[in-house]
């Protein structure tokens, strides 16, 4: 599976997302920046995480609008898969691709932490691998000011009664997400934004390798 | 040269965590008739651009585009001469 990893301006876990995407059997990733203008013969698409544009007017807002993304809407619509973490998930809600918006965490704190989370879906083609292991919560690392999930009542109906919701916080909610959304998917399920870093958690030493079975799902 | 000046804020509904912890500090000074308080921000674009009429319609197009997050956010602008 070829992946791209996008990298825009202030992009910062480009690095530890090709590096976790290449450790993969079956992966081949590769960068590709954001004032390109095609995304052809890819399988995947890995928006990073980090501080595209310094965060400049909104979160993700800037990096949504540059010229790559006109290619990463083709490859959305055509059914390609797109992960995006962290400001990948702003990029991805600013851009429309995902619904909703991310704003400021409730506590108004920048929170780095290893959290806990609920797989809501697990018939994504980003989570079918955690099935098997339904009931353990799955650990995973977050680190974000702007992390509070929000849309209209409407919309957060929908995106429960069509399985939307992917990833939850479990026990504690750490930014005041409503339902205690950590991520989403469209509705065709073949895009995926997520706060949590799974690129973050790809071998024990790291502190929890629970973020391969995203991986490795996603390749399978 | 026109100036436009776009006000941006939350839509009511949405929480201000920011307002709500410059309202505590302003509880705290002494202020305790500051009983809400949210937190927008000003945008000032200059416009190469004579006719106010103009100006204003491409100033909300530029705010649709990409000024303005209409999920979390509601705006309004002024057109002055700069």
């Amino acid at each position: 599976m070829r992946c791209a990893v996008l990298v825009f301006p202030g992009s910062n876990c480009d690095y530890d997302l090709y590096k976790a995407a290449n450790s993969v059997e079956g992966m081949e990733a590769e960068y590709v920046w954001y004032a390109g203008d095609s995304l052809h013969g890819f399988d995947a698409i890995l928006v990073p995480g980090g501080f595209s544009y310094g965060d400049a007017l909104r979160a993700g807002a800037l990096a949504a609008r540059a010229p790559i993304l006109k290619a990463l809407r083709l490859a959305a619509d055509s059914g390609v898969r797109v992960l995006g973490i962290c400001n990948g998930f702003q990029i991805l809600t600013e851009c429309g691709l995902l619904p909703g918006a991310l704003h400021r965490n409730s506590g108004l704190r920048f929170i780095c932490d290893t959290v806990s989370l609920e797989v809501s879906n697990t018939a994504t083609p980003f989570t079918t691998g955690y099935a098997e292991r339904a009931d353990i919560p799955v650990r995973i690392p977050i680190a974000h000011g702007e992390g509070n999930y929000t849309c209209d009542n409407e919309t957060l109906r929908k995106l429960e009664d069509n399985g939307q919701v992917v990833f939850r916080y479990a026990g504690s909610n750490p930014n005041g997400s409503v339902n205690d959304i950590a991520g989403i998917s469209n509705l065709k399920g073949n895009v995926l934004g997520m706060m949590p870093h799974p690129e973050r958690a790809m071998t024990d030493w790291m502190g929890t390798s629970d973020g391969r079975i995203l991986f490795e799902s996603l390749s399978g | 040269m026109l100036k436009g000046i776009v006000t941006v804020t939350l839509k009511q509904d949405v929480l201000d965590p920011q307002g709500q912890a410059v309202q505590h500090s302003l509880k705290t000074l002494g202020f305790p008739e500051a009983q809400n308080v949210r937190i927008g921000k000003s945008i000032e674009v200059w416009l190469e651009e004579s006719d106010s009429q103009k100006a204003e319609s491409r100033l909300k197009e530029m705010c649709d585009a990409l000024l303005v997050n209409a999920v979390i956010e509601d705006y309004r602008f002024e057109i002055v001469e700069a």
